[in-house]
């Protein structure tokens, strides 16, 4: 990175400017960077399971057989880096910090200058921001060094349900590398937490003199209503992590049942209940997906305005504002549709469809108004709007199968089975990796001053729109079919899973694909960033306030 | 005209139907109902899905001039349509869960307790005496063939009958109660379109009738370790006279024991 683009202020040693520094468009950089590394581990740790799972006694070069808790420390893995370290951390902390204060351009509350310059944009609390990327990349090193601990990785899934996550008896990994996994979380839950706070604290205090909470882009909403969320959610997740430790170690009962046989010795425990855990955890989780979705929703609404050419219509920023907070309120209503069948009481279990159902409501609104956007046309075909216009099919081609799920008797088919895995893969891993890279290609000129490779970035995205479909559709029909999600194995006594390996082979091969496809997109931004054709200072004729060059008089345009 | 439309947009699903991309064959008094709903709640949302996609295509290739224009009203009355239809959905499954999981078990069901164990289910029917006999924790022993912990200081256990395999009546509805000895386990019967999960420390109660005799799988839905993938069971729907003969052989069995 050019180093004029970063924070001139800072002194110049290297160590000052690009690792220990304050400067928001560094901790952005270092949160994405933090998030590559994940995201390349976790699409790796999932080609050996895919690997595995299509074809089980493969010999894996370097690894040899996988045995069936290797896969199930490999799915552990992949679902805590992608959920917590990709989806969360990329889009909400890291793009916020990256593009938020400049977007607001706000001065200090003291300033009363109403010039600011991009120089003196900063976030409110910089040193909290700053703090939380660390907390965030402490909590990747302590989680990928469990698999080197004695036991190995944990194996009790993303959700680490008690009482398997409560005992080292419950099984390998489950004992020094449970408990590294809930240290990772507790360090990501502290890191988001700081973020968060930094994120609403800038949002209200920072915005550029004049501009009103109602002449805020889109994504600016997005992140701050994503905040706010992260504040309890994240909060809940901290205490149900610090119970959880307490249970393994400090002779609590939060969430052990008072009496159980595992492998054949008898625990007693004071009386907990292991739905505790699940009530915690999803009251954290669902407000999760939405703290993932929200910024990359904001995206969309604000990129389809751009590359139209034209700001919102007022009206229509109104509406997507509403549904904004109104998804935001809701997300907090719905953590029970994933306990279903957990035992819960059936009646809770209508109303958690309920309100289920009631969230698909504002989800539609923005659809609606993205549709009708893009049908509008005048659209500049450049490869961000192309993403976009793939995030927007994956959002809706995995919100669809929502309301199917939402419904608790046909979740009582479907719970944990594939359908499951191809519904959250659409509308999480692929609908928000498709505008996090909208949002890379688009910002790209911003930072590094250069253009990224149309004509690169135009096969990346149609290979991976349909290396995602090819890998997560069929997924729908396993699920139909009933095979549960986090099976090592097809064999065994139930005939009608080892029919659905063909279906299973197809999808690795194409997973294979979807990874491979990545290259030509790193490819793009190192290349671009080195021989790239230099950019203009607003190549998409933006209107948001990060494109003004600095010291630009700025108080005629504000919202896009 | 509504015919062949309605055979146009069935016919795919009848292909799928007929593979194994599909749910299984149902055997039980529910199934058909949920199974209906699922068909036309999927057949509506791909409906919607297929037509987004079209207007997200046409909006990327379709030169401008040949659009059609919509008065903003549209949008509006599209999402009224999204919305009539979730109402109607959620109308149809609420009330479909009300009749399947809000009602007591009928007083003649035939009693049945499922235990998940890593990575095993056992199921246990109380015997002639209609009463389950009381179960301690320190008494289970697998090996030594008392993998429930059965108490045999209580009289009520001495007719129970421990199995690998499940076996109902055909017709007749079945109550399941649902243990778990370690970790929760997700008791799932594909065949029967039920799933549950069991969860130490607090049982839980579904009923089922099995309607159609055959073999169905019965596989673990919730994660419960490393042997979760092969945790599987049978449940075999069987007349009511080879039931009750079955029940027979397996009370002799016990005494002999």
């Amino acid at each position: 990175m050019n180093p004029a683009t970063l924070d001139p202020r800072e002194p110049c040693s290297w160590l000052r400017r690009y690792v220990f520094t304050t400067s928001h468009r560094v901790v952005g950089v270092q949160y994405l960077l933090v998030a590559l590394a994940a995201v390349v581990t976790g699409a790796l740790l999932s080609l050996l399971m895919r690997w595995h799972l299509a074809w089980a006694d493969a010999l894996i070069p370097g690894w040899g057989l996988i045995k069936p808790e290797d896969y199930l420390a490999l799915l552990t893995l992949h679902g805590t880096l992608m959920i917590f370290f990709v989806t969360s951390a990329a889009p909400q902390n890291g793009l916020a910090s990256l593009i938020l204060p400049e977007q607001l351009r706000g001065a200090p509350p003291s300033s009363t200058d109403t010039n600011i310059t991009r120089s003196e944009v900063r976030m409110a609390l910089p040193l909290l921001n700053a703090l939380s990327v660390w907390f965030t990349l402490f909590a990747l090193v302590a989680l990928l060094s469990t698999p080197f601990l004695p036991g190995g990785a944990a194996i009790s899934g993303w959700t680490s349900y008690p009482p398997l996550s409560s005992t080292a008896l419950a099984g390998p990994g489950q004992s020094y590398g449970m408990d590294g996994w809930l240290i990772a979380l507790a360090l990501f839950s502290v890191g988001s937490l700081l973020s968060a706070i930094s994120v609403v604290a800038t949002v209200i205090t920072r915005r550029l003199h004049g501009m009103k909470w109602m002449q805020m882009p889109l994504t600016a909403w997005s992140w701050f209503v994503a905040a706010c969320m992260m504040l309890p959610a994240f909060s809940i997740l901290l205490a149900a992590c610090g119970m959880l430790f307490s249970d393994r170690h400090f002779g609590t009962s939060f969430f052990f049942p008072p009496v159980e046989v595992m492998n054949g010795i008898v625990l007693h425990h004071g009386a907990g209940s292991p739905l505790l855990w699940q009530n915690l955890f999803w009251f954290f989780g669902h407000p999760e997906v939405y703290i993932a979705v929200l910024p990359a929703m904001g995206l969309a609404t604000t990129l389809l305005a751009t590359f139209a050419g034209h700001a919102l219509a007022p009206r229509t920023y109104r509406t997507m504002v509403a549904a904004t907070v109104a998804i935001g309120l809701l997300g907090f209503a719905v953590w029970g549709h994933h306990m279903f069948v957990s035992g819960m009481n059936p009646y809770v279990g209508r109303g958690f469809g309920l309100a289920t159902i009631a969230i698909a409501i504002p989800s539609a609104v923005e659809v609606i108004q993205w549709l009708a956007a893009i049908f509008a046309g005048g659209l500049r075909r450049a490869t961000p709007l192309l993403f976009i216009l793939g995030f927007v099919s994956l959002f809706i081609t995995g919100g669809l199968s929502g309301p199917i799920l939402a419904q608790p008797i046909l979740d009582a088919y479907l719970h944990n089975t594939f359908f499951v895995v191809a519904h959250f893969h659409l509308i999480m891993g692929m609908a928000v990796s498709f505008a996090l890279f909208a949002a890379i290609y688009y910002w790209f000129p911003l930072l590094t001053g250069k253009c990224m490779s149309e004509r690169l970035g135009r096969w990346h995205f149609w290979l991976s729109l349909i290396g995602a479909y090819a890998v997560f559709f069929p997924m729908h029909f396993a699920g139909l079919a009933g095979e549960p999600r986090q099976y090592a194995q097809l064999t065994g006594t139930a005939g009608f899973l080892q029919n659905l390996l063909p279906l299973q082979r197809f999808i690795t091969i194409a997973a294979f694909l979807l990874v491979a496809a990545q290259l030509l997109f790193f490819w793009n931004v190192l290349n671009s960033w080195i021989r790239g054709e230099k950019s203009s200072p607003n190549p998409w004729d933006a209107e948001t306030l990060e494109w003004e060059s600095p010291g630009d008089p700025s108080a005629s345009h504000v919202r896009a | 005209m509504i015919l062949s439309w309605h055979t146009a947009s069935i016919a795919p699903l009848l292909v799928l139907q007929k593979s194994s991309l599909w749910m299984p064959r149902a055997g039980s008094l529910h199934a058909p109902a949920i199974d209906e709903l699922m068909r036309v709640s999927l057949l509506a949302l791909t409906a919607a899905g297929i037509l987004a996609q079209i207007i997200l295509l046409a909006g990327l290739f379709l030169p401008r001039e040949r659009r059609p224009r919509f008065s903003p009203v549209w949008r509006w009355i599209a999402l009224a349509i999204f919305a009539l239809s979730m109402v109607w959905m959620t109308l149809v499954a609420e009330n479909l869960w009300s009749t399947i999981r809000l009602t007591q078990a009928a007083p003649n069901a035939v009693q049945v307790e499922v235990t998940g164990v890593q990575f095993q289910w056992y199921f246990r029917y109380p015997g002639g005496d209609g009463t389950y006999g009381a179960v301690k924790p320190g008494l289970v022993d697998a090996p030594g063939g008392n993998p429930l912990g059965l108490d045999p200081a209580d009289p009520h256990s001495h007719d129970d009958i421990v199995t690998n395999v499940m076996e109902l009546p055909v017709d007749r509805q079945a109550e399941i109660r649902l243990r778990a000895q370690d970790v929760i386990h997700g008791f799932f019967i594909p065949g029967m379109r039920v799933m549950q999960n069991a969860t130490p420390g607090m049982p839980s109660q579904i009923h089922i009738t099995p309607t159609r005799i055959g073999d169905y799988a019965i596989v673990c839905s919730q994660l419960c370790g490393l042997g979760h993938y092969r945790m599987h069971a049978v449940l075999r729907v069987v007349s009511q006279q080879n039931f009750t003969k079955w029940i027979a052989q397996h009370q002799t069995a016990s005494k002999e024991n």
